[in-house]
């Protein structure tokens, strides 16, 4: 029902919780009562600290590039919350609170921008792919589990991320069009964070809306607001009922902001004024949520305090057993390409130890 | 035991793998009722029903991609392109994402993926249809690349890729798909992966070559040696990892080389085959190895390509010239 009354042709974008803290009761889904979103709170505030925590290690050094999450936390969590065990979690790279959620733990998340392989050998019952550099390409990916999914009758469903510059790419198209075709329990999931690195969302397409590509390919869109824990919630979680019970694939549009860079490696004020991103904090996903609750009295500044610094805590944690955990073997860069390692490889590797021995016996370790 | 072509023996490699293994399915364009545009799937959708040979939209991207997806989701694809020559579409899913995402998982997730394609030229076919530009995936790592030569080869060879743990892709001389006919007989039967062949035996040249090519060089061989030159001559099968070993033995022993492939010769595999001897082998050889291949240009039109693929006259050639260095 609900993708049918957010038509996006209509120009209608569901929105639950306003930037003042207010709540449409009426759009308000009944199990997402006061502790339930105070619990889905304390998730915005962990990815937020854990986002933090990434930007310090990568100004110390300590950690590559990294994609923050600012601005996006909602559209984050409010889509991943509604997943089951048995589903799977399709990222795109800007899915930290996402793939948390679902049960990747933050140290791998870590590993992984810190430049180790180990930080995507996720435990396989977590049900999440690696997260893909090249954008749109693992929409195809997600289509394909839903289908196998479909193909084994397998009660699962496939909720795949992408950003609004990848809405631009084939693939996306691609996926688009098996995913109607062949009616797979999936989920394209934009989040529309307006710029794919300095390129504006009007350069990606003529289009008013990205929800609305959907329809081409033969099944529903919407656009929510993507800064709205609510909305992405009640979004989300009628697109899995759709995909769960047999109807096929829906897309939401989660118009949303990056308040930070691209990467760490980005420099925003050469794209974007400061006037804009003044006026963007107001809709900053967190605090709405805050106001509301605090107007709840779930919170308040000493719980806050505590709820901040306990994450801050776990976000140290998970960044030093991060450090801790491995050490970087020249093997694996062998090791892992086939199931046998075949004889060149045996060959380049007995190599690769000879001159890392050799270096480290001149000294050039 | 029946005589078959090389689509009869693809067929029935697939048919009895899919009958053994409930996790392979076929997906592509016009794979199903259609049986393949060269029939190689031919009645098996009859057999196997649409849920495991399908028919899919016409998108190479996402042939290739959505069968990532389907291989983690816990089946086998064989995905088939109608032909090389729409390979390149499927390249980006091929060399960013199914051929690293063993490594990059670190073994969490194998793709047990089988990707099936005719190429190289020869048929008269139009532009885009004939071309063999297999050396660009012998160079990605991750994957392993397959080329049978011979109808027996071909099914033994496609039994192996569908039993493999990684992902293959399997390239097929479609030259040769129906102009040769050998015993292959039914039931189980495998040629491993990443191992060539003495398919001539000889002492005094050491012939390489692959797909359609082998044929070419084993009627140079016998042309030759009217003449009395002794050839031995190797098929490759598989370009990707390179069977060094039996190719290091043979110029060991004969101490000349001709290396023959109808692909383009900058960056060729060739140059590639050529540098390992170089490197394992250059105080056998007696003289320097020579290439016959394809010319730096685009694949010509009909009118042209039998000027563009090497043939019997011109291997001979080269193997008088390095024969009499």
């Amino acid at each position: 029902m609900l993708f049918e009354d957010y038509d996006p042709l209509a120009g209608r974008r569901l929105s639950i919780l306003s930037p003042e803290g207010e709540i449409d009761e009426e759009l308000r889904p009944p199990e997402l009562d006061d502790v339930a979103l105070l619990e889905l709170y304390d998730r915005l505030v962990a990815l937020r600290q854990a986002d933090q925590q990434a930007l310090i290690l990568q100004r110390a050094g300590r950690m590559g590039t990294y994609p923050p999450t600012l601005g996006q936390e909602a559209a984050n969590i409010g889509s991943a919350a509604v997943l089951e065990p048995q589903d799977w979690l399709v990222p795109s790279f800007r899915e930290t609170g996402a793939m948390l959620l679902k049960g990747v733990p933050l140290k791998l998340i870590y590993l992984y921008w810190m430049g180790c392989e180990w930080g995507s050998h996720f435990p396989l019952e977590v049900r999440v792919l690696p997260v893909c550099a090249p954008v749109s390409s693992q929409t195809l990916h997600g289509i394909g589990l839903s289908w196998a999914a479909k193909l084994k009758a397998e009660n699962s469903v496939t909720l795949i991320y992408l950003g609004d510059g990848g809405t631009s790419k084939g693939d996306f198209h691609e996926a688009m069009n098996f995913a109607g075709t062949f009616k797979t329990p999936a989920i394209f999931f934009i989040q529309n964070n307006q710029y794919a690195i300095s390129v504006p969302r009007t350069r990606q397409t003529a289009a008013p809306t990205l929800a609305q590509k959907a329809i081409a390919y033969g099944f529903p869109g919407m656009q929510i607001d993507g800064n709205d824990l609510l909305a992405v919630y009640l979004a989300t979680g009628a697109a899995v009922t759709r995909a769960r019970s047999g109807q096929g694939p829906s897309l939401i549009e989660a118009v949303t902001y990056r308040l930070g860079p691209h990467t760490t490696a980005d420099d925003p004020t050469r794209y974007r004024s400061a006037e804009e991103l003044e006026e963007q904090k107001r809709f900053d996903p967190l605090r709405r949520v805050r106001i509301y609750l605090e107007n709840r009295g779930l919170v308040t500044a000493e719980t806050e305090a505590a709820r901040q610094a306990q994450h801050q805590q776990w976000a140290q944690e998970q960044a030093r057993e991060a450090e801790a955990a491995i050490s970087y073997n020249p093997d694996e860069i062998f090791d892992y390409h086939f199931a046998h390692l075949p004889p060149y490889l045996v060959e380049q590797k007995a190599y690769c130890q000879r001159i890392v021995a050799a270096k480290r016996e001149s000294g050039h370790a | 035991m029946p005589k078959l072509n090389m689509v009869e023996a693809l067929n029935l490699a697939l048919a009895e793998e899919m009958a053994r293994d409930n996790q392979i399915i076929l997906l592509g364009e016009d794979v199903g009722q259609l049986g393949g545009v060269f029939r190689v799937t031919d009645g098996l959708q009859a057999r196997f029903g649409p849920d495991r040979v399908i028919d899919t939209p016409l998108a190479e991207s996402g042939i290739v991609g959505t069968s990532l997806g389907l291989a983690v989701g816990g089946f086998k694809p064989v995905a088939e392109l109608q032909f090389m020559g729409f390979l390149y579409p499927a390249l980006d899913q091929i060399i960013s994402h199914i051929s690293r995402y063993r490594n990059r998982t670190r073994g969490r997730y194998s793709l047990p993926l089988v990707i099936r394609m005719p190429y190289g030229g020869g048929i008269h076919a139009p532009e885009h249809h004939s071309e063999s530009t297999e050396a660009i995936l012998a160079h990605i790592p991750g994957i392993k690349v397959v080329i049978p030569a011979s109808p027996y080869d071909a099914k033994g060879l496609l039994i192996s890729a569908l039993r493999d743990p990684d992902p293959v892709i399997f390239l097929e001389p479609k030259r040769i798909y129906r102009a040769i006919r050998e015993e292959v007989p039914e039931g189980e039967f495998t040629v491993p992966l990443g191992q060539a062949k003495i398919v001539r035996a000889g002492d005094q040249v050491t012939a390489i070559a692959w797909g359609a090519m082998v044929r070419e060089t084993l009627r140079a061989a016998e042309e030759v040696g009217e003449e009395g030159i002794s050839v031995e001559v190797i098929d490759l099968m598989t370009i990707s990892p390179l069977d060094d070993a039996t190719l290091v033995e043979s110029i060991q022993k004969t101490g000349r080389g001709v290396v023959v492939h109808e692909a383009c010769r900058t960056g060729g595999l060739g140059a590639e085959i050529i540098a390992r001897l170089m490197e394992k082998a250059f105080l056998s050889m007696a003289a320097p190895i020579e290439r016959v291949t394809g010319f730096d240009t685009v694949f010509p039109l009909l009118k042209l390509e039998e000027h563009y693929l090497p043939d019997a006259f011109r291997i001979s050639r080269a193997i008088r010239k390095v024969f009499n260095f």
